[in-house]
């Protein structure tokens, strides 16, 4: 039985007459890396500020490891690291001072050396950081979320502006990170960063948990789990696809049908070909992506957000 | 808590913590060359540069046998001083809270307000040293006198210190953005070179003018620290009007003070 190390329960908070969030619940287990998905507004960056205790919820429960982020805030800054969006440093600090002045925080931190070579800064300890390239501030925030040995680490939407390796390497940091018992909770827009990392995601829209999974598991629950396209050299009953049990959509474009459907679709699809004499030519069936099934999950919610 | 570490008193982590921060925000002062020119040096550079004025260096009878250039050792002073706490200052905590440094620190065990306090000790540091510079090379190529009365000079000093820094912490926490905070700074800071006697020494201003320049923090400060260059104890009423000042601003920034 794993324990949440985070929940949260009936979250809501509005600022004036906006709801950035009206009702989010959810656990984090131990050691997993948990995402948090969703399009910009949908209420993921109030909801983390609101574990890391720097909003105070208008209703709902949080426990970070047993601790209320708002009453016990000072013993809740020892055990949770916190990477905000887009947080940056003193320009002219070096990556070596900030390294060092972070660790006087805490009791016992992680040693600025140790710290600094696992994640790649060793050749910038003497490096101002606005001279860092944006990978490499990015690697600073992170060696500062780490520095205290936290339970948790928030990393809110950590590659954003990112170049693609860039984005890779930290990834392969957030892996590493997890693998030393450390539960991470990544905030992100990002599906393809969300389906790469995480083990399990919330998808939040409109201020609410929509769906909450593995990626595996989210993208066979969607309507699109598999995506079917053939050629055909004679012309095809397009009705007769679409009133397939599980096929969501069917489309034709410059001669190329696609067929999107549940899981088992495919089969179906081919069966329903056979009987209708039509012998399909580049046939591919691939598994649909977390893109096609957040915005089957998120795409319903946008009207009642406004 | 399972670190040993962690048993160490939460005080000397604190106090640890804190050391820290002054630390490395002195040696991120050190790389701010514009700040410690306009607020060291330049205030003793002014003064230097009126000196070779003829006139300023004759003993003048309506001003009661003193010289211009003893009127302006107390402004060049507050020049440094409003230099620190409105032009300075206040571009730090900009830049600072448009970072999300402010933001960040919360979530840390050390709270945002370590890194202004150090901020402002540093700026209140570097007006002390160019208070000094401004004294002994006063008296060594001007022969301006030291303050007569020690105290009453230190009075006015600390009073118009916090006055001027509360000023800008006002404008700081004013104004919306960056840019707009620049333009309300040097506003105030015009005003106040102004009232101060930059441009003419309040001594020698009369009727309404004077009047209202001494209800104004520097204007009675400069009034404060002239009388006690001589040796009177200051005017209570100049006193406590830069007190007031200090009093009203400090309570005003605290109050409207945003961290985000």
């Amino acid at each position: 039985m794993t324990e949440a190390v985070v929940s949260v329960t009936g979250l809501r908070k509005a600022y004036g007459t906006t709801v950035a969030v009206a009702d989010v619940g959810f656990d984090v287990r131990a050691g997993e890396i948990f995402g948090i998905l969703g399009p910009n507004g949908a209420g993921k960056t109030t909801t983390v500020e609101s574990i890391a205790g720097l909003r105070t919820p208008d209703a709902g429960t949080i426990r970070v490891h047993g601790l209320d982020p708002v009453r016990d805030r000072a013993e809740l800054t020892r055990l949770v690291g916190v990477q905000l969006q887009e947080s940056k440093l003193q320009p002219k600090i070096t990556v070596a001072e900030a390294l060092e002045l972070w660790s006087a925080f805490y009791a016992d931190p992680i040693p600025s050396g140790e710290l600094a070579s696992r994640l790649g800064l060793a050749d910038l300890l003497q490096q101002q950081f606005r001279t860092l390239s944006g990978g490499q501030q990015q690697r600073l925030s992170i060696a500062l979320a780490l520095v205290g040995r936290p339970k948790v680490v928030i990393l809110d939407e950590l590659t954003t502006g990112l170049d693609p390796r860039a984005r890779r390497e930290v990834w392969g940091l957030v892996r590493d990170v997890r693998d030393t018992g450390v539960t991470v909770l990544l905030v992100t827009h990002s599906m393809e960063e969300a389906q790469a990392l995480c083990d399990r995601v919330a998808i939040i829209s409109g201020g609410r948990v929509r769906a909450l999974d593995t990626p595996d598991g989210l993208v066979s629950r969607a309507a699109s789990a598999t995506v079917t396209s053939f050629r055909a050299s004679t012309t095809v009953d397009l009705e007769a696809l679409r009133k397939i049990d599980g096929v969501a959509s069917v489309r034709t474009d410059s001669g190329v049908i696609t067929v999107e459907g549940a899981e088992d679709s495919a089969l179906e699809v081919l069966s329903s070909l056979a009987a209708q004499g039509v012998s399909p030519s580049k046939l591919r069936v691939v598994e649909g992506s977390l893109d096609t099934a957040y915005l089957d999950l998120t795409a319903d919610h946008v009207l009642e957000t406004t | 808590m399972t670190s040993t570490a962690a048993h160490t008193s939460d005080g000397a982590q604190r106090a640890s913590a804190t050391s820290a921060v002054i630390r490395a925000e002195a040696r991120l002062f050190t790389r701010e060359l514009a700040s410690l020119f306009w607020i060291v040096l330049f205030p003793v550079t002014l003064l230097l540069v009126l000196g070779l004025i003829p006139g300023f260096r004759d003993a003048d009878p309506a001003l009661g046998g003193r010289r211009v250039i003893d009127l302006y050792g107390p402004v060049v002073i507050l020049v440094s001083m409003i230099m620190a706490g409105l032009m300075a200052m206040p571009a730090v905590v900009w830049a600072y809270r448009d970072a999300g440094i402010l933001r960040r620190l919360r979530t840390t065990p050390v709270k945002p307000e370590s890194l202004i306090g150090a901020q402002v000790l540093l700026h209140a540091a570097a007006v002390l040293a160019s208070t000094l510079l401004v004294l002994i090379v006063g008296q060594l190529v001007l022969d301006t006198s030291l303050p007569q009365s020690w105290i009453g000079y230190a009075v006015a000093y600390v009073l118009v210190l916090v006055a001027s820094f509360s000023l800008g912490s006002v404008v700081t926490a004013l104004a919306p953005n960056a840019r707009v905070g620049t333009t309300l700074g040097t506003i105030a800071f015009f005003a106040s070179m102004f009232t101060a006697g930059v441009y003419y020494p309040v001594d020698g201003m009369s009727g309404t003018l004077r009047d209202t320049v001494e209800l104004t923090p520097l204007g009675a400060a400069t009034q404060a620290m002239n009388a006690a260059m001589v040796g009177d104890f200051p005017d209570p009423r100049h006193l406590l009007v830069v007190g007031a000042w200090a009093l009203v601003l400090s309570l005003l920034s605290a109050r409207f003070f945003r961290w985000e």
